[in-house]
This record gives C-alpha cells, sequence and structure tokens, in this order.
C-alpha cells in the first residue's frame, strides 16, 4: 500500500474532537425539528382548539342552534346576548357556528382522509409496481378525472342519495384521482433512484423498500396536498347542501350558512361574513400546519 | 515452529473463507452467456419496434480474491452488466455460477442468497442513500433485512463506519446531504460490506469524486480488500484507475467482450485495435507527447442496429471484408493468465490479410505507428 494511504484512513481525524451527535431516527429528527417550529406549533393548536370547540359544541353553545325567534331577525353582533348576532331565522350563530363545525369538519377532514388513504395507496403501488399495473390504476383514475369535481360529486351524491355519510362517500371519490396522481409521480420518481435499487441489492422485499425508503419520501408531497383539499372539501360539502344533497336544513353546517346568509348581506354584511370566516381560519390553518409538517420532513433544509 | 512457518501457517488461515465452496480452484464468479436486450415499444399499440442490445452475449470468470477491471466507452454496457450480475436486472438468457453454485437455478443459490454474498457500490453517491435516512440507517438497514435485530445491525453498521474512516458517534446521525462526496462514497461502500459479501462489484464507484479524494477511496478499497478478503469487480472507464487497481481487464464495445486478459499484457500488448485505441486516447503527462489526432474517431455505432460481422470494423483501421461478414468470437478463456481477444487478425488463416499466413504465436503487439 501506498504512503498516502496512512492519512486516508482517518481523514476526518481534525475532527474527532467535536461533541458527539445523538443519533435519532427520521422520525424523532421531525419530531424534534417541530418541536422548535413555533409558528406550527400555534397553528397545530388552532386546529385543535376548533376541533374541540365542535366536539364540544353542546357543553359551550350559550343557546339552541335550531331555536327560531320571528322578531329576533339577522340583528347584529352583541344583540341581546347573541353574540355573535341571529340568521335570517333569528337562531344564535355563534351556537350554530360551534355545531356547525361538527359536520363541516367531518365533511372536510374524513373524506379527505379516506382518500389519501385510498389513493395514497393506490397511487405508490401504481408508481412503484408500474407497467401494466401502473397503467390500469392511472388510467382508470384519469375517468374520474375527466370530469368537474362538483359535477362528479353531485352525480355520486344523486346516485346514492341524500344524507352526511352518502355526501362523504361521494367526496372520497372525488378527492381519489387528484391525490393517487401526486402519489404516483411521487413515487415513480423515488422508485428510479439508486437508493431504491441499492435496498433491492441488498434482497430486500417490495413491501419493505415502499415501507422504510418510498413512504418517508412520498408522504411530504401527500400531505401537503390532501391538507389543501380539506378547506375544498368543506366548501364542495356546503355545494352539496345547496343542492339538497349532503347535509339537510335545519342541521347547522358553515357551508350551508354561507349559503343561506348570503341573500342577507346588504342586510347585514358582519354576520354573514362569520361562516365564511371560519372556514378561512380553519383551511388557512389546516394548510400551515402541513407546511410546517412538510418542512420539518424535508431534512434537507 | 519457526517463525517463517507460523507466518505461513498465519497467511493460509488468512486466505481460506469458511464459506467457501468450490475450493481455491474454481472461479468465484462465471458469467457465461449473458445477454439483455431492452425492447424499444412505439406506434399507437406500444408494440416493441426494436430492441437495445445493451448486453449481447458476455461471458467471463472472476477468480477468487482477484480484482477484475472493466473498461469500456459509455454506453458500452458496462453498467447494464453490472446490474445484471447483481440480477437488478433479469437477464434474458445467460447462466451466472457463484463458486460452483447456478444462480436461481433449482438446486443452486437463490437470488437472495446470492445477493448477501455479492454487493454493489453505484456511481451516483448521493442519489444512492436514502436522503431521509441518517446513514448509520442506511448502513444498518440491509442487516435488518436479513434478519438481524435493530441493535446488532447498528452496532454492525458503527464498526463498518470506523472501517472506512469515518468516526461513527459523529457521522452516524448525520443525513447525507451532511457529507462530502467522498464521505458519503465511503458510506456507500460500508452499506455494501455490512452484508459481508464475497464479491462487491463497483459500478464507477470513484468517477464521480475528485482526484485526491478518488486517491483515498482507491486505497481505502485496496485496504478493505485485504481486510474482509474481497473479489472486486470494477467497473470504470478511467483506464489509469483500472490499470492501478486491477489484476486482470475486461474490455467492452457495443455489448460485447473484445478482449480480456491480465492488465500488465492489456497496458502493455494489447491485441484488439479498440483497446490499443482506447490506450492511446489517454493523456500523457509529457506535454511533448501531445495527442493531435483522436485515436478514434466518432460516436459507438447504434446499439439498435448494430453493424454487421465486427462490430468494431466501422471506425477499425483494419477492418476488411472478412470483418463484415463473420463475427469473431472470443476464444474460450482457460484459467486467469489468458489473453485473449476477439478479432479476425488474431485467428490464423481467418480470412484477414494480417492474420493470412498466420500461424501461432499471435503477432505480439500493434503499435499505432503501423497502421
Amino acid at each position: 500500500m501506498t504512503d498516502i494511504t496512512a492519512n486516508s484512513m482517518q481523514p476526518e481525524a481534525a475532527e474527532q474532537g467535536a461533541p458527539a451527535l445523538k443519533v435519532r431516527s427520521y422520525w424523532q429528527t421531525v419530531g424534534y425539528r417541530l418541536r422548535y417550529d413555533y409558528m406550527t406549533l400555534f397553528f397545530g393548536a388552532v386546529v385543535v382548539l376548533i376541533i374541540l370547540s365542535a366536539i364540544f359544541a353542546p357543553l359551550i353553545a350559550p343557546m339552541d342552534p335550531y331555536e327560531t325567534s320571528l322578531i329576533k331577525r339577522l340583528k347584529p353582533m352583541l344583540y341581546q346576548g347573541h353574540l355573535l348576532g341571529t340568521d335570517e331565522l333569528g337562531r344564535d350563530i355563534l351556537s350554530r357556528m360551534l355545531y356547525g363545525g361538527r359536520i363541516s369538519l367531518a365533511m372536510g377532514i374524513l373524506p379527505v382522509l379516506a382518500a389519501t388513504l385510498i389513493g395514497g395507496s393506490l397511487g405508490v403501488i401504481a408508481g412503484f409496481v408500474g407497467g401494466r399495473t401502473n397503467m390500469a390504476i392511472m388510467r382508470t383514475v384519469d375517468v374520474f378525472y375527466a370530469f368537474p369535481s362538483i359535477l362528479l360529486a353531485v352525480a355520486i351524491s344523486g346516485a346514492l342519495g341524500g344524507g352526511i355519510f352518502n355526501g362523504m362517500a361521494s367526496l372520497t371519490l372525488v378527492f381519489i384521482p387528484p391525490l393517487c396522481r401526486v402519489a404516483e409521480t411521487a413515487t415513480s420518481q423515488v422508485r428510479n433512484l439508486d437508493f431504491v435499487e441499492a435496498a433491492r441489492a441488498t434482497g430486500a422485499g417490495t413491501f419493505n423498500i415502499i415501507r422504510v425508503h418510498v413512504l418517508g419520501n412520498v408522504l411530504g408531497p401527500i400531505l401537503i396536498y390532501a391538507s389543501s383539499m380539506v378547506s375544498v372539501s368543506i366548501l364542495l360539502a356546503s355545494g352539496l347542501s345547496f343542492l339538497g344533497l349532503g347535509v339537510t336544513p335545519p342541521e347547522p353546517d358553515w357551508g350551508l350558512m354561507l349559503n343561506t346568509l348570503r341573500g342577507a348581506i346588504y342586510v347585514n354584511p358582519m354576520v354573514c361574513a362569520l361562516p365564511g370566516f371560519a372556514i378561512l381560519i380553519t383551511s388557512i390553518c389546516f394548510n400551515l400546519v402541513s407546511d410546517g409538517l412538510r418542512s420539518a420532513m424535508d431534512v434537507r433544509m | 515452529m519457526s517463525m517463517t512457518e507460523t507466518k505461513a501457517a498465519l497467511a493460509e488461515v488468512d486466505t481460506r473463507d469458511a464459506r467457501d465452496r468450490g475450493g481455491e480452484a474454481q472461479p468465484m464468479l462465471i458469467a457465461r452467456g449473458l445477454k439483455k436486450h431492452f425492447p424499444i415499444t412505439g406506434g399507437v399499440l406500444n408494440r416493441t419496434v426494436g430492441h437495445v442490445r445493451a448486453v449481447d452475449g458476455v461471458s467471463f470468470t472472476v477468480m477468487k480474491g482477484e480484482t477484475l477491471g472493466v473498461v469500456g466507452e459509455s454506453g458500452c454496457g458496462k453498467s447494464t452488466l453490472a446490474r445484471l450480475l447483481m440480477h437488478l436486472i433479469v437477464p434474458d438468457s445467460g447462466e451466472l455460477i457463484f463458486d460452483g453454485d447456478g444462480v436461481g437455478q433449482k438446486d443452486g443459490l437463490s437470488v437472495r442468497d446470492m445477493r448477501r454474498l455479492m454487493q454493489m457500490v453505484f456511481q451516483d453517491s448521493y442519489s444512492s442513500l436514502n436522503p431521509r435516512m441518517p446513514v448509520e440507517d442506511s448502513i444498518a438497514y440491509g442487516k435488518t433485512v436479513h434478519g438481524a435485530s435493530k441493535a446488532a445491525a447498528k452496532e454492525a453498521a458503527r464498526e463498518l463506519m470506523k472501517k472506512v474512516g469515518l468516526e461513527p458517534s459523529l457521522f452516524g446521525p448525520r443525513y447525507p446531504h451532511e457529507l462530502s462526496g467522498g464521505q458519503k462514497q465511503r458510506i456507500n461502500i460500508a452499506r455494501a460490506l455490512v452484508l459481508e459479501p464475497r464479491v462487491v462489484i463497483l459500478d464507477e464507484a470513484v468517477s464521480a469524486l475528485d482526484k485526491s479524494v478518488e486517491a483515498q477511496v482507491l486505497n481505502l478499497l485496496r485496504y478493505l480488500k485485504d481486510h474482509f478478503n474481497l473479489t472486486y469487480v470494477f467497473i470504470s472507464h478511467d483506464l489509469n484507475v483500472v490499470q492501478y487497481v486491477s489484476d486482470r481487464v475486461l474490455v467492452m464495445y457495443l455489448g460485447e467482450v473484445v478482449e480480456i486478459g491480465p492488465v500488465d499484457e492489456i497496458y502493455e500488448n494489447p491485441k484488439h485495435p479498440y483497446t490499443a485505441a482506447l490506450l492511446a486516447s489517454r493523456l500523457s503527462m509529457d506535454p511533448d507527447e501531445r495527442v493531435e489526432e483522436p485515436p478514434l474517431v466518432g460516436d459507438p455505432p447504434n446499439p439498435i442496429n448494430p453493424p454487421s460481422g465486427c462490430r468494431f470494423r466501422t471506425r477499425c483501421d483494419f477492418a476488411e471484408k472478412i470483418c463484415e461478414v463473420e463475427s469473431p468470437a472470443l476464444p474460450e478463456t482457460d484459467g486467469p493468465k489468458a489473453h485473449v481477444c476477439a478479432c479476425h487478425m488474431f485467428v490464423p488463416k481467418s480470412g484477414h490479410s494480417k492474420a493470412a499466413g498466420l500461424d501461432e504465436p499471435a503477432p505480439k503487439t500493434l503499435a499505432r505507428s503501423a497502421s
């Protein structure tokens, strides 16, 4: 062996005095990074608060959300104990918004969650296996993609009939194609990288490779896309309610409230903007949290 | 027992491998007629319209404990060959014999077991590490795949990191983007070694590194080879590096082996005109010996539709009628000392003018000035 070998065996000798780092697994690292991302933590807390307020609506709502009053229609904020005023039938808007959060959040989150699971797995399988499997899955998905989302949701809800559960099912079907597409694109990019090849060369099976090497690299894009779908889902659900599918009045729902109070915009603009404000806050918080999660997951940043 | 006897005994123990099955004379690896044609699909119906003959009937042997260098221009099928050996790409035909056992055959070695015994280091040190995994986990991964506990795998990973010259407590928790190219390639080498393989395929493993780091990694590879009793298949387009590391050299052109032999013979006495041209393309350190005209002109022909007969004839200075008609076969290699080439000029009575009155032995050398 030549003389430079002696040096080359310990090339980082100069750095060896530095303090040792703690070995964290990837998910531990993500958790550690999140802990110091105060923005994300704050917006995460807001999301949790919104969800809690919906869950505990019966406990914290000041009034009965179904109680109508013809004299107290469309009153401004702080009117006789109605903190946020009353709607076109004289019902307390604050109580209705708290109760409405239950359906709106369910309609916003559950279909996206289900679609992420179904569409995401389909996309990962299509992207990783490739070939004919990819063709079969992606072309099927493309058929659904070809319809405008609201039209598709209306068609499916119409076929299934009204009701909250059918509304959720139809929204799930609407969100599967785009999520599947995102997952497929991300997976087929990762699949061709050498580290997947190297994992195969160690004798690892397909599911092990997907679990260990693929998921960590495709979850980021899927997650951020799914979270931006939450607000779309709330709005689509309200669209369905407007058409008499999905939520049926007098059930409180943010989207539905937005629609019905729309007519009163010249009478009392502040009051009718409130349900929209709730949707806005929720979707912004979801987007910011997922954005924070994504940057925590991107260890290169 | 005298001092020398003890030494001899120790040396013998060192070189013997408990996993050895075929004995010392059995080559570590025999490839016979490996072939891979990639289909090209086109048209509306996605039908196969042709084939890229990436590797077209390649046969060679790798002896135990040697380093076989594989050289050739880009696109000649070197990397496909590496992937065929690892069964990362399944060959269309041909067989692979690992220490006497047929790979993927009924009573032979399963592909999974073969992958334990044969590992690979890739060229791109960055993309061959998972960007979302601490490098220590990347090394340990292979071990866990084969059933080791997490703690044992991590211990093995740390041990290997020391062996490749990286302090585990300092580098283990880092992510690939936090390491330099040379450090990453050391991690890749450790990752390949964690399964305690007997053969390591180095596919352009040092090509992307700068020269000083390249030298360090080459010396590291040498040290590891002795330490772990390894056999290397070293694929590179850098002729100087191949000369430095190899015991024998295999020259590829357009998916075929054109010449194979001991490294000194090939470099001092190249037979095939392509090998001679390749060697002539090396730059000299002496400014008076400038290369003023290119030893080879043009690009290699299209592997979809290779020339008839000898594939090199379109760029060969010595091409004659026979080269167009008949494809020269590579003689069967017998033993590690054999130096053979696939060229009509070296086959007596082949019909080539240079071989016309040729009796054994074949012409010694093929100096460029003669042309």
